[in-house]
C-alpha cells in the first residue's frame, strides 16, 4: 500500500485547519472557500484513488480483503501494551474515507453559497476542515486509544459547529448539550477502552478481532457479575458508540444539534459524525460477535430497533423540518444498529454486517441530500417551520426532484439506494430475530409516511402566501444536490457484498424478492397515507391528531425525554448531589485553600517592613547571618 | 617587622578596625558618610595584606603590589561614588539614603 | 620604643575611627577619617614599608580625603546635623559587630601563624621591578588592567558628574 498518499487524507484538512484558523482575517471569504473546497478536493481525489487500488488492485489475497497497517508507536506502557499512532486501511476504513471525502466535499461546496455574506465565513470553512481531518483520523485509526483520540476531535468540531451561531442563546445551549451528553457516553467509553487493554493487554484493533487471537479466546477467563469483563467492555464501548449515534436514551443532544448551520447538520449530524458509534460497532464487530456468545451484540441490536421505532415515531409529529429530518436520523442510526446487532460473522451470516455499512453508505449519500435540500428550502423561505412552507414545487424545481429522490430513496422505493440497503437489513433481522423484523418493518413504513408528510407539506399543499418570492438556490448550492442526488440513484447498484463484509470475504447477496415486496408495499402504503393527509390541504390530519389526543401530544414532545433529564439533573443531582459537593467544596477545600492563602498574606503584610530596599538594612541581615552560619559552623558543627 | 609586637596584636587592631567600618557602614544615613566607612573597611584589609606579607612571606612582594591595587581600585571607586554623589544631589538635592530609596522601586 | 609607638598609634587608629562612624558633622567626620589613615600610614612606615606608606599619604590622605571634602562642601552646609540611626537599630548592629569581631579575633588567636623573623627592607625599586616584570612575581598585566579601570573611572566620573549638560548638548544638535 502507498502509505503516504492515504496519511495525506487528513493532514490536507489539518493544514487547510491551521492556515484558516490562523490567518481567519487575513484571508478573503471567497479564498477561503475555495482553500477549504480545493483542500477536500485533493483528499477526495486520494480517497477515491486509495480505495480504487485496495478493492480493485492489490487488496484482495487468496478471496479475501487484507488489512494493512502503517504505524509507529507513540507511548510505551508495557512491554506488549503500547499506544501506536498509524493508519489502517481495510474494506470498511476506505469505505468511509469515500462517504467523509464524499458528503464533506458536497458540504464545503453546497456551504460556499448557503453561508454567503456570513461574518464567520473563513471561521466556518476552518471547522469544517477541522472536522474533516478528525472524522479522516477516526476512521483511519489502528487503535482504541486513537479512536478515542480523534472521537473526540470531532465531538470538539461538532460543538464548534452546533454553536457556529454563538449569539443566539439557543444555539450556545444545544451545543453544550451536546457536547455534555457525549462527553458523558465517552466517560463509558474510556472506561471500556481502558477495561480492554488491561485484560487483553492490547488496544490495536488487529490483534482484539483476530478470531483465533487470545483476546477473544479467553473472553471467560475474567468475569464480573455474571458477565465476562469483555462484555463489560464492549457495553460501556458500545455507551460510547450510543452516546455519538444517538442511540435511545442518549439521544437528545441530535434534535438540538440542529440548531447549527443546516450543511452542518447534513454534515455531521447526518452523514459522518453520528455514524462513528455505528463505524465503531463495525470496527470491533469480531470482538462483539464471539465474546460470550454477542451478548453485548443483542444489546445493540434491542437498543437499535428500540431507538429506530421512538425516533420513528416522534418524527411523525414534529413541525420543524430539520427536527424531522434529525429524528429520521436517528431512526435510521438504530436502523443500522440493528442490523449489526443481528449479523453473523462467517460468509452470508454476516449480512447484516454488510448491510449496516451499505445502508451507512447510501444513508450518507441520501441524508445529506435530505438535510442540504432542506437547508435550500430554508434558505428560500427563511423558516424552519412547516406552516411557513407549501407549494414550493413551483419555485425551487431542482430542490423539489432532488428531494423527492432523496425521500424515495429513504422510503425504500425500488430502484433507489435506501431500497437494496434496507432490504439487505431486513433479511439479515428476518433470518435472526422476528421481533427485530417486525420493528423494521413498521419503522419503514412510518419512515415512508413522515418522510412524505414533509415532502408534500413543503412542495405541495396549500399555497402559502410569501412575503418575497422564494426562488432556486444557486448553482453552488443545486450542484451538490444533483450530485447526491445522482448517487442516491445508483448508489444502490453497487455490489456491496463483495466489498465489505465481516470476515472480509465477499460473497453473493441476491433480493429476497418476497421480503423486499413487503418492505416496499410498507413503504408505499407510507407513502399513500402521507398523500392522503397531506396532498391536499383536509382536515383529516386535525381529526387524527384529536383521535389520538394526549399520545399526540406526548409524541409532540419527543415523550417528555429533555424533561425526564431536566428533572433528573437538576432536581435530584444538582439538589441532592451536586449542592452538598460544592457546599462541601467551598467550606472545607476552597475554604482551607483561602484560609491558606489569607494567612500567607496577613503574614507577608506582617514581614513587608523587612523587604524595605534599603541596602544597609540587607547589610545587616548579611553581616549577622554570616555570623551566625560562621558561629554554627565552627562550635556546634564541629564533628 | 615591629620589634616587640606579634602579628596578633596587629591583626586585632585591624579587625576592630574592620567592625568599626561595617558598623558605620549599617548605621550611617548618608551617602558619605556611608562611603567613609567603606574607605575604613577597605584600610582595615590592606593592612593586613601588607602585615602579613611582612611577617610570614617577607621576600616576597605579592601583598605589598595587592594593597597598591586595592589602593588604586578605592581611588577609582570614591571618585566615581563622589560623582554620582554629585549628580544625585543635582536631581534631589539630598544625599540622604532615604531620599533615594525611590531607585528600588 | 616601637611598641609604645604601635600602642599609640592603635589607640588614635581606634578612637579617631569610632569618632568618624558616630560623629554628627560631616566635615569632622572626615577629617577623623584623615587621622585614622595618617595613623595607618604609620603603621606602614613601623613595619618598613617606606614606598607604601608614602602612597597611603599621598594617594589617600592627599587625594580620596580632598574628594570626600570637596564633595561634602558641595552638598552640605558646614553646621548640619546628620540624622542618626535608631537606638535599637544601633545596639543591634553593634551586637552582630561584636559578635562577628569575637569569631575574627578566636579564629585569628586559635591560628598558629608560621612568623618568621626578618629585618628585611623592601626598597622602591623591587617594587618597581615586580610590577613591571613579566616573569615570574610580576604584576605586569595587572598594573595596566589597573591603568585602563583608573582611565575608565575618570570618563565615567566626569561623565556622571556633567551627564546633564551633556545631554543638553546633545539634544540641541538634534
Amino acid at each position: 500500500m502507498n502509505f503516504s498518499s492515504i496519511i495525506l487524507i487528513p493532514l490536507i484538512p489539518l493544514a487547510v485547519f491551521l492556515l484558516l484558523g490562523i490567518f481567519n482575517k487575513k484571508i478573503k471569504p471567497l479564498a477561503s472557500g475555495y482553500i477549504g473546497v480545493a483542500g477536500l478536493l485533493v483528499s477526495t481525489l486520494l480517497s477515491i484513488n486509495t480505495a480504487y487500488h485496495y478493492f480493485f488492485v492489490y487488496g484482495k489475497s487468496d478471496g479475501v480483503y487484507q488489512t494493512f497497517v502503517e504505524k509507529t508507536v507513540w507511548m510505551n506502557f508495557t512491554d506488549t501494551l503500547a499506544i501506536d499512532m498509524g493508519v489502517q486501511i481495510d474494506p470498511i476504513s476506505v469505505m468511509m474515507l469515500i462517504v467523509v471525502s464524499i458528503v464533506s466535499l458536497m458540504v464545503q461546496i453546497y456551504s460556499r453559497g448557503y453561508m454567503k455574506g456570513d461574518d464567520g465565513y473563513t471561521k466556518f470553512f476552518a471547522f469544517l476542515a477541522l472536522f474533516s481531518f478528525s472524522m479522516y483520523g477516526l476512521v483511519l485509526a489502528t487503535n482504541l486509544f486513537q479512536i478515542y483520540i480523534f472521537w473526540e476531535l470531532v465531538g470538539v468540531s461538532s460543538y464548534l459547529l452546533i454553536g457556529y451561531y454563538y449569539t443566539k442563546p439557543s444555539a450556545v445551549s444545544a451545543a453544550k448539550k451536546a457536547f455534555i451528553v457525549t462527553r458523558f457516553a465517552d466517560l463509558g467509553f474510556l472506561i471500556g477502552i481502558l477495561i480492554m487493554g488491561y485484560y487483553t493487554g492490547t488496544y490495536d484493533f488487529e490483534t482484539l478481532n483476530n478470531p483465533e487471537g487470545s483476546a477473544i479466546l479467553n473472553w471467560a477467563s475474567t468475569s464480573f457479575m455474571g458477565l465476562s469483563v469483555l462484555t463489560w467492555a464492549l457495553i460501556l464501548i458500545f455507551i460510547g458508540g450510543a452516546g455519538k449515534s444517538a442511540m435511545f436514551p442518549l439521544h437528545i443532544w441530535l434534535p438540538d444539534a440542529m440548531e447549527g448551520p443546516t450543511p452542518v447538520s447534513a454534515l455531521i449530524h447526518a452523514a459522518t459524525m453520528v455514524v462513528a458509534g455505528i463505524f465503531l460497532v463495525a470496527r470491533l464487530f469480531p470482538m462483539f460477535y464471539f465474546v460470550e456468545e454477542g451478548f453485548a451484540l443483542n444489546i445493540v441490536a434491542y437498543v437499535g430497533a428500540f431507538s429506530s421505532l421512538f425516533a420513528a415515531i416522534i418524527a411523525i409529529t414534529q413541525t420543524d423540518i430539520k427536527r424531522v429530518l434529525a429524528f429520521s436520523t436517528m431512526s435510521q442510526l438504530g436502523y443500522m444498529m440493528l442490523a449489526l446487532g443481528v449479523s453473523g460473522y462467517e460468509g452470508h451470516e454476516g449480512l447484516g454486517y454488510m448491510a449496516s455499512m451499505f445502508h451507512l453508505f447510501t444513508h450518507a449519500m441520501f441524508k445529506a441530500l435530505l438535510f442540504l435540500c432542506a437547508g435550500s428550502v430554508i434558505h428560500a423561505v427563511h423558516s424552519n417551520y412547516l406552516k411557513d412552507m407549501g407549494g414550493l414545487r413551483k419555485y425551487m424545481p431542482i430542490t423539489n426532484i432532488t428531494f423527492l429522490i432523496a425521500a424515495l430513496a429513504i422510503a425504500g422505493v425500488p430502484p433507489f439506494a435506501g431500497f437494496f440497503s434496507k432490504d439487505e437489513i431486513l433479511v439479515a433481522a428476518f433470518e435472526h430475530n422476528k421481533l427485530i423484523y417486525f420493528i423494521g418493518i413498521f419503522v419503514a413504513g412510518l419512515t415512508a409516511f413522515y418522510m412524505f408528510r414533509i415532502y408534500f407539506g413543503i412542495f405541495w399543499g396549500k399555497d402559502t402566501k410569501y412575503e418575497q418570492k422564494p426562488h432556486e438556490s444557486p448553482l453552488s448550492m443545486t450542484f451538490p444536490l444533483l450530485f447526491l442526488a445522482l448517487l442516491s440513484i445508483i448508489g444502490g447498484f453497487i455490489p456491496f457484498s463483495e466489498f465489505v463484509t465481516a470476515d472480509k470475504a465477499g460473497f453473493e447477496a441476491h433480493i429476497n424478492y418476497p421480503l423486499a415486496a413487503v418492505a416496499v408495499g410498507v413503504g408505499l402504503i407510507g407513502i399513500a397515507l402521507a398523500w392522503v393527509f397531506y396532498k391536499k390541504e383536509n382536515d383529516l390530519a386535525d381529526k387524527m391528531v384529536n383521535f389520538f389526543g394526549p399520545l399526540y401530544q406526548w409524541t409532540y414532545d419527543k415523550f417528555y425525554f429533555d424533561e425526564i433529564y431536566l428533572f433528573i439533573t437538576k432536581k435530584i443531582l444538582f439538589n441532592r448531589v451536586s449542592a452538598p459537593i460544592a457546599k462541601f467544596d467551598r467550606k472545607y477545600v476552597d475554604g482551607t485553600m483561602v484560609g491558606i492563602g489569607n494567612k500567607t498574606v496577613l503574614a507577608s503584610e506582617k514581614i513587608k517592613g523587612m523587604q524595605s530596599g534599603k541596602v544597609q538594612d540587607y547589610a545587616f541581615a548579611f553581616v549577622a547571618g554570616v555570623v551566625i552560619i560562621a558561629l554554627v559552623f565552627i562550635y556546634l558543627w564541629t564533628s | 617587622m615591629i620589634p616587640g609586637i606579634s602579628i596578633y596584636e596587629i591583626l586585632t587592631v585591624t579587625s576592630i578596625l574592620f567592625f568599626i567600618g561595617l558598623y558605620g557602614f549599617i548605621t550611617r544615613k548618608n551617602l558619605i558618610s556611608i562611603l567613609i566607612s567603606i574607605e575604613l573597611i577597605l584600610n582595615a584589609s590592606v593592612i593586613n595584606f601588607v602585615v602579613i606579607n611582612k611577617y610570614l612571606y617577607p621576600d616576597m612582594l605579592q601583598g605589598v603590589v595587592f594593597s597598591l591595587f586595592i589602593i588604586a581600585v578605592a581611588a577609582a571607586e570614591t571618585a566615581l561614588a563622589v560623582s554620582i554623589i554629585i549628580g544625585l544631589y543635582r536631581q534631589i538635592s539630598s544625599v540622604e539614603v532615604k531620599e533615594i530609596e525611590t531607585m528600588k522601586h | 620604643m616601637e611598641r609604645i609607638i604601635f600602642y599609640v598609634l592603635a589607640v588614635i587608629m581606634i578612637v579617631f575611627a569610632i569618632a568618624s562612624v558616630t560623629s554628627r558633622k560631616m566635615l569632622r567626620s572626615v577629617i577623623y577619617l584623615l587621622f585614622v589613615l595618617c595613623g595607618i600610614a604609620g603603621i606602614y612606615f613601623l613595619i618598613d614599608y617606606n614606598f607604601l606608606a608614602a602612597i597611603q599619604l599621598t594617594v589617600y590622605a592627599g587625594g580620596i580625603i580632598v574628594l570626600i571634602i570637596f564633595s561634602v562642601l558641595l552638598v552640605h552646609h558646614i553646621e548640619m546635623e546628620l540624622e542618626i540611626a535608631k537606638i535599637s537599630k544601633q545596639i543591634l548592629t553593634s551586637i552582630a559587630c561584636l559578635l562577628g569581631l569575637g569569631l575574627f579575633l578566636t579564629t585569628i588567636y586559635s591560628y598558629e601563624f608560621k612568623v618568621v623573623e626578618n629585618t628585611l627592607t623592601t626598597t622602591t625599586s623591587d617594587i618597581g621591578a615586580a610590577l613591571l616584570s613579566y616573569g615570574a612575581g610580576g604584576f605586569i598585566l595587572p598594573f595596566e588592567v589597573i591603568s585602563v579601570l583608573l582611565l575608565a573611572a575618570m570618563i565615567g566620573a566626569i561623565i556622571i558628574a556633567k551627564g546633564k549638560k551633556l545631554t543638553d548638548k546633545k539634544d540641541e544638535i538634534v
